[in-house]
C-alpha cells in the first residue's frame, strides 16, 4: 500500500481515539462529514476557491543561494507558507475546518494555540464567516506573543489564558477539549495540528497536502527533478505532514523533521518527542510523548511557542518507526542562528518554528555537500517573533521592552 | 463502528454493593476523592471517612497531569497531589489501607496513560493485589480498551466504562457489555463539577440504558446536595459525588468531609 493512502484512525500502532465517551459522537459525525467533504467536488471547489482569492494559493518557492552559501553549496528551496493570508500555513487547515464546521451547523468555532498562528488564522475564519470564537492559549505564551493576542482580539475572538500546568500549547489542549465536551451541539473544535483523535491528524493532513503538491510540481518545473531532501520543523507536526504527505512514495526524497532541541536534549530543556519520548496516550492519540515513568507529561521547552509541545502528530511517529522519516533536534541556539541568517542574506525574516527546519537545512548540507537538492517549508513569518528575537540578539534600544 | 464484548458476569464487588442498596429500597452513593490530596495518608483517612459517613462505594482518582474530564475543583486538587510528589505505585498503598480499614470496594479512576505505562496487566493484578476492585477509565472508550479489558477480567476487576447523553444506541449496548460493576452515566454534556440541577438529560439516559439492559446505571457529574442524591437515586442505582467532597476536605478536613459525607449519604436513605 503507498504510504499516502494512510486514513487513519491507525498509523501503525499510532493514532485512534482516546477521548471521553461524550467526545465519540461529535468525533463521528465529524469524521462522517470531513469524508463526504473530502469527495464532494463543490466542497473542494468552494476550499479552492478561498485558497485563490483569499489565502493567496499556490504560494511560491523561492531559492536562496546566499543562504545556501553556508549550507556547504547545496541548493535550498523554500517552500514560502509565510505568504499566506495571516501569515503561517495554519490558514489552509483553519478555512477547511471552517467551512466543515458551517456544513455541521456549528456557530461557534474554539482552538488553542501556541505561537498564536492557528489561533489568528482560526479568529481570522470565524469573521469571515461570521461565527463566534474562543481561543485557548498558554499564559506563559500569551506573554511572549503578545502580538497575535492583539490580532485575535481584534478580529473579534476572546483569547482565554489558560493558568493550569505548564501554561502552554499542551495546557490550552487541555482547555480546548474541556469546552469541547460541554459545548459540543454548537461548537467545532478547530484543532491546530496533526494531533489529537480521530480523525484530526488524517483530516489536519489532508488540509495541508496542498503544500507539498504545489512544491513538488513546483520544484520538479524549477530543476527539472525531486528535492534530494524535504525538510520541515516539527511541533505537532502540522506543516511537516502537509509538505511530506506528496513525496511519502516518492523513494529517493528523504524526508526530515526538525523537532525543538531547546537547551540541548541533555539538559531536559526540550521538546523533542520523537527522539527522546516513549510511546503513550495524550490528548486523544497514541505517539510518542515526553513523560516521565510513571506517564506524567513532562514539561516542554523551547524558544518557539509554536513548538513547544511535548508529543507529536501520530503519523510522524509512524513515519519515524518505520524509518521512512528522519526526527532530529534543533537547538534554540542554532534555529536562532539560522533566523539571523537568512534574515540578514535574504530579507526573508521566518518564524522562529520555521528558523529550525532552516537550521536543520545548514546542517543537512553541510554534511551532503554541492548538488544536493533540499527543499525547505517555510511554515510561517516571524513578525510575531520579532520582540523575541530582538531580546533574543539584544538590539532593542533602552526603553524599547515594550516591543 | 462498535465492537462486540463478552460480560463478564462473575459475581463483582461493587455490584454487591449496589445490588444491597437497591435491596433495601434506596440507592448507592459512590464517593470520589484523589489519592495524595492534600497528602497520601489524609487521602487514605478521607476515603475511610467516607466509607464509615454512609457511602457505598469510594472512587480513588489517580492524579494525572492532562485531567480532560475533571473541572476545576478536582484538577486543582490532583495538580496538588503531583506537585506534592504523588508517585502512581501510591494508589496501591491506598487502596491496600482503605480496604484494611473497611469493606466498602475501592475502585480507581483513572486516565488511560498511567495505566498503559504501568503496563496494563501488571496495574490490574497490583490493584487486585492489594483488594481494589476495579478502573473507571474517563478517557478509555471500549473501542480502545481490548488490553485492560483482558487484563481486568484476568485480574477479576471491574472495569466501568461511560455513557453520555450523546451516546448512540449501539454505543450503549457496546458500554454496557464492556463494563462490569455499574456504567458510569455522564449526567449532562460536561466535566466534573458541582452544578444546581443534575440535568435532565441523566434520567434520559439510564431510561435508554436500562432499554439495552444495564444492571448498574450510576450517574456523576454535578451532584452536591442530598436533594439531588435523592432524585437521581429515583430513576438511577447509584449517585456518584466528588467536587463537593473534594471542596470540603479543602475547606476543612476529613472533620467537614464527614458531615458533608453524612449529609449526602442522607439522601440516600429509605424514608
Amino acid at each position: 500500500m503507498a504510504l499516502r493512502d494512510a486514513v487513519g484512525p491507525y498509523f501503525g500502532d499510532f493514532g485512534g481515539r482516546f477521548v471521553p465517551e461524550s467526545l465519540v459522537a461529535a468525533l463521528d459525525e465529524l469524521d462522517a462529514a470531513y469524508r463526504e467533504a473530502a469527495v464532494d467536488p463543490e466542497f473542494q471547489a468552494e476550499l479552492a476557491g478561498l485558497h485563490a482569492t483569499y489565502t493567496g494559493r499556490p504560494s511560491i518557492i523561492t531559492d536562496v543561494p546566499r543562504f545556501a552559501e553556508h549550507a556547504g553549496g547545496a541548493r535550498i528551496l523554500l517552500k514560502r507558507e509565510d505568504l499566506n493570508h495571516t501569515g503561517s500555513h495554519k490558514i489552509n487547515n483553519v478555512l477547511g475546518q471552517a467551512l466543515l464546521a458551517r456544513k455541521l451547523g456549528k456557530t461557534r468555532l474554539i482552538a488553542e494555540t501556541g505561537a498564536g498562528q492557528h489561533g489568528v488564522a482560526t479568529a481570522t475564519a470565524a469573521a469571515l464567516f461570521g461565527m463566534e470564537c474562543v481561543v485557548y492559549m498558554g499564559e506563559v505564551d500569551t506573554e511572549r506573543q503578545a502580538l497575535n493576542v492583539a490580532r485575535m482580539r481584534l478580529l473579534g475572538a476572546e483569547v482565554v489564558a489558560v493558568k493550569t500546568g505548564s501554561r502552554t500549547l499542551k495546557d490550552a489542549i487541555n482547555d480546548a477539549l474541556r469546552d469541547w465536551v460541554a459545548s459540543v451541539e454548537t461548537t467545532h473544535y478547530v484543532l491546530g495540528t496533526v494531533a489529537g483523535p480521530h480523525p484530526f491528524p488524517t483530516m489536519v493532513r489532508d488540509f495541508h497536502k496542498i503544500i507539498g503538491e504545489e512544491a513538488r510540481q513546483q520544484v520538479l518545473d524549477l530543476t527539472g527533478a525531486l528535492p534530494d531532501i524535504v525538510t520541515a520543523c516539527i511541533g505537532g507536526g502540522s506543516n511537516a505532514m502537509g509538505i511530506f504527505d506528496a513525496f511519502l512514495d516518492d523513494e529517493g526524497v528523504e524526508l526530515y523533521g526538525f523537532e525543538a532541541g531547546g537547551e540541548g536534549i541533555e539538559t531536559g530543556r526540550h521538546a523533542s518527542s520523537i527522539t527522546l519520548g516513549r510511546t503513550g496516550v495524550l490528548q486523544g492519540a497514541r505517539s510518542y510523548l515526553m513523560q516521565d515513568e510513571d506517564g506524567q507529561t513532562v514539561e516542554s521547552h523551547s524558544i518557539s511557542a509554536g513548538l513547544d509541545y511535548p508529543a507529536v502528530g501520530p503519523e510522524h511517529a509512524w513515519l519515524a518507526s518505520i524509518g521512512r522519516a528522519t526526527y532530529e533536534p534543533v537547538t534554540d541556539v542554532e534555529a536562532m542562528e539560522a533566523f539571523r541568517l537568512l534574515t540578514r542574506t535574504e530579507g526573508i525574516i521566518p518564524a522562529i518554528e520555521s528558523s529550525h527546519a532552516l537550521a536543520g537545512a545548514l546542517r543537512l548540507g553541510r554534511d551532503r555537500g554541492p548538488g544536493t537538492t533540499i527543499l525547505v517549508s517555510l511554515s510561517g513569518r516571524g513578525d510575531k517573533d520579532v520582540a523575541t528575537a530582538s531580546r533574543y540578539f539584544g538590539i532593542l534600544d533602552e526603553g524599547a521592552s515594550q516591543l | 463502528m462498535t465492537l462486540e464484548f463478552t460480560p463478564d458476569t462473575r459475581p463483582s464487588k461493587v455490584s454487591s454493593a449496589i445490588r444491597a442498596r437497591k435491596d433495601a429500597g434506596s440507592g448507592a452513593v459512590i464517593g470520589y476523592l484523589p489519592a495524595g490530596f492534600p497528602d497520601l495518608s489524609t487521602s487514605i483517612d478521607a476515603a475511610v471517612t467516607l466509607a464509615t459517613n454512609g457511602i457505598d462505594v469510594i472512587e480513588l482518582g489517580l492524579p494525572y497531569s492532562d485531567p480532560v474530564m475533571d473541572g476545576p475543583v478536582i484538577q486543582a486538587a490532583t495538580q496538588k497531589a503531583l506537585a506534592g510528589g504523588f508517585r502512581v505505585r501510591q494508589v496501591f498503598e491506598a487502596v491496600r489501607e482503605i480496604t484494611s480499614q473497611t469493606s466498602v470496594p475501592v475502585v480507581v479512576m483513572t486516565y488511560w496513560n498511567p495505566v498503559t505505562q504501568f503496563g496494563a496487566q501488571r496495574f490490574a493484578d497490583a490493584l487486585a493485589e492489594a483488594g481494589g476492585a476495579g478502573l473507571i477509565t474517563p478517557d478509555l472508550i471500549p473501542d480502545e480498551a481490548s488490553e485492560w479489558i483482558e487484563a481486568a477480567t484476568n485480574a477479576d476487576l471491574d472495569r466501568v466504562f461511560l455513557a453520555a447523553p450523546s451516546s448512540s444506541e449501539a454505543r450503549l449496548r457496546q458500554a454496557v457489555a464492556a463494563s462490569r460493576g455499574f456504567v458510569y452515566t455522564v449526567s449532562t454534556m460536561g466535566i466534573t463539577g458541582a452544578r444546581a440541577d443534575v440535568d435532565a438529560a441523566a434520567a434520559t439516559l439510564v431510561g435508554r440504558l436500562r432499554e439495552v439492559g444495564v444492571e448498574n446505571a450510576c450517574v456523576g457529574l454535578g451532584i452536591s446536595t442530598a436533594q439531588q442524591v435523592r432524585e437521581v437515586l429515583e430513576y438511577a442505582d447509584g449517585a456518584i459525588i466528588g467536587s463537593a467532597f473534594v471542596r470540603a476536605l479543602s475547606d476543612g478536613g476529613t472533620a467537614r468531609l464527614a458531615e458533608v459525607a453524612a449529609d449526602l449519604a442522607s439522601g440516600a436513605k429509605v424514608s
